[in-house]
C-alpha cells in the first residue's frame, strides 16, 4: 500500500521576531488588543506570552476586582499566564488585560519566557536536553 | 462570561506549585490531525495533570475562507490542552497539545511566536490530516519533528517511504512513538530538542 503524498511549502514570510520593534496595532498581522509588559530594569518591552512567569508581590487589597483578587492569590508561587486562564476559567486575552492592570499597579511580577531567537540558545536546548533525559 | 466568586478559585495543588528560584520558561507545540494522540502525549509526559487554557478569537481574527459569505460578527473560543515539564529549579517548559479546529492554531496570537519547535504526531491509517499543519510549520519557518504514533491496527510504513511520502528534507527527523508512554513521548522531546540544537549548531537559517 502506498502512503499519500504530501507537497512541502516554503517560508512565506520572515519569521516574527520575538521582540517586536513597533507598538501593538502597527504591524501587519498583529491585533491591536496586544498587550506588552516592562521586563527588567531596562524597561525593554515584551509581550505577554502563554509561558509568560507570573508572581504576586503583595496581598490582593481590599479594594481589588474579584479577578484580580483571585489571579494575586493563586500567584503567589510562580505561574504561567496559559496556567492562570486555566485555574481561574477566564480566555487569554481577558487574563492579560487582568495583568496588565496589576503589573502596573506593582501587585505582580512578570518573568520574561525564553523565546526562539534567530541564533537558538545552545545552552538553553541543553539545559532541557539535560532536564528531559532524568524523567 | 461567567467569573466564579473569588472563593470559588482553586488555584494549583500545593505540589503542583512551581519553585519560586523558577525564572523563566520556554514552550513547544505539539500538533497533527483530529484524534492523532496530541492530547495523551501531553498527558503522558506533563508533571501536571494536563490543564485546558482558552481564546476568544473575533470574526476579525478568523480568515476570510473561513467564515466565508458570513455576516454575523461571531466570536468562536479556541481551547487548547497544555502540561509542564520543570527541567531545572529555574526553567520550566510547557507543551501545548492542540485539539481540534486546526485552521485556528495558527490565528491564535502567540501560540507558535516564541515556540522552541513543534512535535507533528502522525496516524499512518490517515497520513493526509497532518499534511496542512506540516505546510503551514513550513510557511511560518517553526522548525519541527515527525512522530509516528504506532497504532497496533496501522500501516507500518518504512521511514525512508514516510520521509517520501510527507516530502520531508533529510535531517528532519520522524521516529515512532508510543504517545501514551512517558519514557516514548519524552524520547520524542529529546528528538525535538537534538534537531533544533544541530540547527543552532549550523546556523541561524531555520
Amino acid at each position: 500500500m502506498t502512503p499519500p503524498q504530501r507537497q512541502r511549502r516554503q517560508p512565506t514570510h520572515e519569521p516574527s521576531p520575538p521582540i517586536p520593534e513597533d507598538l501593538p496595532g502597527a504591524a501587519g498581522e498583529r491585533p491591536p488588543e496586544r498587550l506588552y509588559i516592562l521586563t527588567g530594569e531596562d524597561g525593554e518591552r515584551a509581550p505577554i506570552d502563554l509561558v509568560t512567569l507570573i508572581v504576586a508581590r503583595a496581598e490582593p487589597p481590599p479594594s481589588a476586582a474579584p479577578e484580580q483578587s483571585a489571579l494575586i492569590r493563586i500567584c503567589q508561587a510562580p505561574l504561567s499566564v496559559a496556567e492562570i486562564s486555566a485555574y481561574l476559567n477566564l480566555p487569554i486575552s481577558v487574563v492579560t488585560v487582568l495583568l496588565t492592570e496589576l503589573l502596573t499597579a506593582e501587585l505582580v511580577q512578570a518573568r520574561a519566557p525564553v523565546v526562539r531567537q534567530a541564533r537558538a540558545d545552545r545552552s538553553l536546548l541543553e539545559a532541557v536536553m539535560h532536564g528531559l533525559q532524568k524523567l | 462570561m461567567d467569573f466564579k466568586s473569588s472563593d470559588t478559585i482553586t488555584g494549583p495543588r500545593t505540589e503542583d506549585h512551581l519553585p519560586h528560584t523558577a525564572q523563566a520558561a520556554a514552550k513547544i507545540v505539539i500538533v497533527g490531525g483530529f484524534g492523532v494522540g496530541k492530547t495523551t502525549m501531553v498527558g503522558s509526559v506533563s508533571e501536571i495533570r494536563p490543564l485546558t487554557t482558552e481564546e476568544t478569537m473575533t470574526q476579525a481574527g478568523i480568515g476570510v475562507d473561513d467564515n466565508y459569505g458570513s455576516k454575523s460578527k461571531t466570536a468562536t473560543t479556541v481551547a487548547m490542552d497544555f502540561g509542564r515539564i520543570s527541567i531545572t529549579d529555574q526553567l520550566v517548559l510547557y507543551l501545548f497539545g492542540t485539539p481540534g479546529q486546526e485552521r485556528f492554531w495558527f490565528l491564535w496570537n502567540g501560540l507558535f511566536e516564541g515556540a522552541l519547535g513543534a512535535v507533528v504526531l502522525v496516524d499512518t491509517r490517515r497520513l493526509e490530516v497532518s499534511f496542512d499543519v506540516m505546510g503551514r510549520l513550513e510557511e511560518r519557518n517553526v522548525p519541527f519533528v515527525v512522530a509516528v504514533n504506532d497504532f497496533p491496527d496501522a500501516p507500518r510504513y518504512a521511514i525512508e517511504e514516510l520521509r517520501q511520502a510527507l516530502d520531508l528534507a533529510e535531517e528532519i527527523p520522524i521516529i515512532r512513538c508510543d504517545a501514551r508512554r512517558r519514557a516514548s513521548s519524552r524520547d520524542v522531546l529529546l528528538t525535538l530538542m537534538r534537531f533544533l540544537h544541530s540547527l543552532a549548531i549550523s546556523g541561524p537559517s531555520a
